[in-house]
């Protein structure tokens, strides 16, 4: 049986939803800019949701309980895919899944006075969107680092394609956070620019915020599927990727065979723009000869989305799919890699059927999908 | 296909019980890290690693030797036909509080990566797959309680649709009061064992009583 991909949403700092978001980067825009916090002298590049902008959007729905920003986030971004679509929360074959590697983080930084204590658990999340929707189901929550959101949705086309569920919305989110930008500069991983994946020049990564959900169904609502879908472990290391891309090499092996497709049309990567885990990706994709593929990374659009990486990057590559254009891979100008050799420089107008999407992260963690069209 | 529990360990505080009988026990109570320390030296657990982990991966690495010790037939295995199957409540939240602690005082701010690392919960399974090259598929799930029906419909689906023959599968949490963890391992039951440990079928109503006894 096919699971096809329905409706979605992006709630970023280019826009509220996936056109807003899409025609953004198409003509090049990247949400990362420079910010200065008050906890540090430092300036950090990062992408930020102005909170003005999204506070008063979320106003319009009269919600008579207290939520974090976050919350309002995935609030205005299942919002949007419930309003696209007919499905129903309330329903029992209907699941929510919010994918997170750190919820609520702000909390432990004392961002509110007015919230009931114990905030800080990721199941309270998912426990207060349950409510605005009125989930027949308890939302599942993944937190797998940075492959939480492409997980999710492996998870979710498993369960659909065992009728464990007929329709799974997949909610990915994190903010930007001192917590964070303090631990990735600690690991010297973050850029002091905007970060260019797979660029020669590359000095790490941005972080970024946003919330992207995308319903995964047994109904027919689109030309669109996931057709493959696996995880691996490197067994390596637990905060650096394999020098032999092992575990990535395996999840791809996985999804290929189970799409039963030897090649795709192009690869949307996780391209973090540190110098190890690029490296890794083009080792990896090279072993299964990819890599000449048309490949982009969209860390510089976004910055590193953490938990709702893998679905907001998914969501763009889809948009790719449906609008036949490859997206720039922003950020790159040299070959900064041993075996990549088409990283796309330009958004360009092609035909396309079919995408492997990858995430990769700390825990030696990684995960691949294939997306494509059907007749 | 059936598949088969064929081993447990379960480690509340002060005490830890293997295949559901008492492997260790301390006397006196003491705080988590001396136990987890006491309980390491007392199993021979041989893994210089384990003191730079946190507490929520000294848990898990206990319980998942101990558990892995109990089933020996496994290490015949495709190391990536293995899968690790994770859950909790606190997600890393004792970590988190001592990365939040760091960077607290701005006169005395030390935000540190081996503290850092460990503020994602996968990372315990990051450390199983090192220790043992287990490489096959992984998932950590938060939920407000433990959750067999979740592990159970998620581990039969592994098992039955990708290429996974084995499941280690747990609830590892670690908070101000809340300690505890319980592993087991799942197996196809056409999965042919020499040394039979107390073998059960894999049903989340089994899974509900051995996490309650």
């Amino acid at each position: 049986m096919h699971v096809f991909l329905g409706a979605n949403n992006i709630v970023s700092p280019l826009g509220f939803t996936t056109a807003a978001n899409f025609s953004a980067i198409s003509s090049g825009k990247s949400a990362v800019t420079e910010h200065h916090f008050p906890f540090s002298d430092h300036s950090f590049y990062c992408s930020k949701i102005d909170r003005d902008q999204l506070n008063s959007h979320f106003s319009k729905r009269n919600e008579k309980s207290s939520f974090t920003f976050l919350e309002k986030m995935c609030v205005l971004s299942i919002q949007e895919v419930l309003a696209q679509s007919n499905i129903d929360l309330a329903d029992k074959n209907n699941l929510l899944m919010i994918s997170t590697t750190k919820g609520n983080i702000d909390v432990l930084e004392h961002a509110y006075a007015e919230l009931p204590a114990g905030r800080e658990y990721l199941s309270e999340i998912a426990k207060s969107i349950a409510d605005v929707f009125h989930c027949a189901n308890t939302p599942l929550v993944v937190s797998n680092a940075c492959i939480s959101g492409l997980l999710a949705m492996i998870i979710a086309k498993r369960f659909i394609e065992n009728n464990r569920y007929q329709n799974i919305i997949v909610c990915g989110a994190d903010l930007v956070s001192e917590f964070t930008l303090s631990g990735f500069r600690s690991f010297s991983a973050l850029s002091d620019e905007v970060c260019k994946p797979f660029d020669a020049a590359r000095k790490g990564i941005n972080l970024g915020e946003a919330a992207a959900s995308i319903l995964l169904s047994a109904q027919p609502l689109s030309k669109l599927i996931v057709s493959g879908g696996a995880s691996a472990n490197d067994a390596n290391h637990i905060s650096g990727p394999s020098r032999t891309g092992d575990g990535l090499f395996q999840a791809i092996a996985h999804t290929l065979t189970e799409a039963n497709k030897k090649t795709v049309d192009f690869i949307c990567a996780h391209g973090t723009a540190t110098e190890y885990n690029d490296e890794m990706e083009s080792v990896a994709f090279s072993r299964h000869n990819l890599q000449h593929l048309p490949v982009n990374s969209l860390k510089g659009y976004y910055g590193h989305t953490l938990g709702a990486a893998g679905v907001l990057e998914s969501i763009i590559a889809l948009e790719s799919l449906k609008q036949n254009t490859l997206i720039a891979s922003a950020g790159f100008e040299t070959q900064g890699t041993t075996h990549l050799d088409h990283v796309i420089r330009q958004t360009t107008k092609l035909e396309l059927q079919s995408c492997l999407k990858t995430a990769s992260g700390f825990g030696g963690c990684n995960a691949a999908a294939i997306f494509e069209k059907i007749l | 296909m059936n598949a088969i529990i064929s081993s447990y360990c379960k480690i509340v505080p002060n005490k830890i019980s293997v295949g559901g009988k008492l492997f260790f026990e301390e006397a006196s109570e003491k705080e988590l890290p001396e136990f987890l320390s006491a309980a390491y030296k007392y199993g021979e657990l041989n893994y210089p690693k384990f003191h730079k982990m946190d507490k929520l991966c000294k848990l898990g690495m206990l319980a998942t030797e101990l558990a892995l010790r109990n089933c020996p037939d496994w290490k015949a295995l495709d190391k990536s036909r293995i899968a690790l199957i994770f859950s909790n409540q606190s997600s890393s939240l004792d970590s988190d509080r001592n990365h939040a602690h760091a960077i607290s005082d701005k006169q005395n701010y030390f935000p540190s990566p081996s503290v850092f690392v460990y503020t994602l919960p996968n990372i315990i399974m990051g450390e199983i797959a090192i220790k043992h090259k287990i490489s096959g598929e992984n998932a950590f799930f938060i939920s407000n309680q433990f959750d067999p029906e979740l592990l159970f419909s998620y581990s039969t689906i592994l098992l039955q649709t990708t290429g996974t023959e084995f499941v280690v599968c747990g609830w590892v949490n670690c908070d101000r009061t809340h300690n505890d963890a319980f592993v087991y391992c799942v197996k196809k039951s056409n999965f042919k064992e020499q040394n039979s440990g107390p073998e059960l079928d894999h049903t989340s109503e089994n899974i509900r009583q051995l996490y309650n006894t």
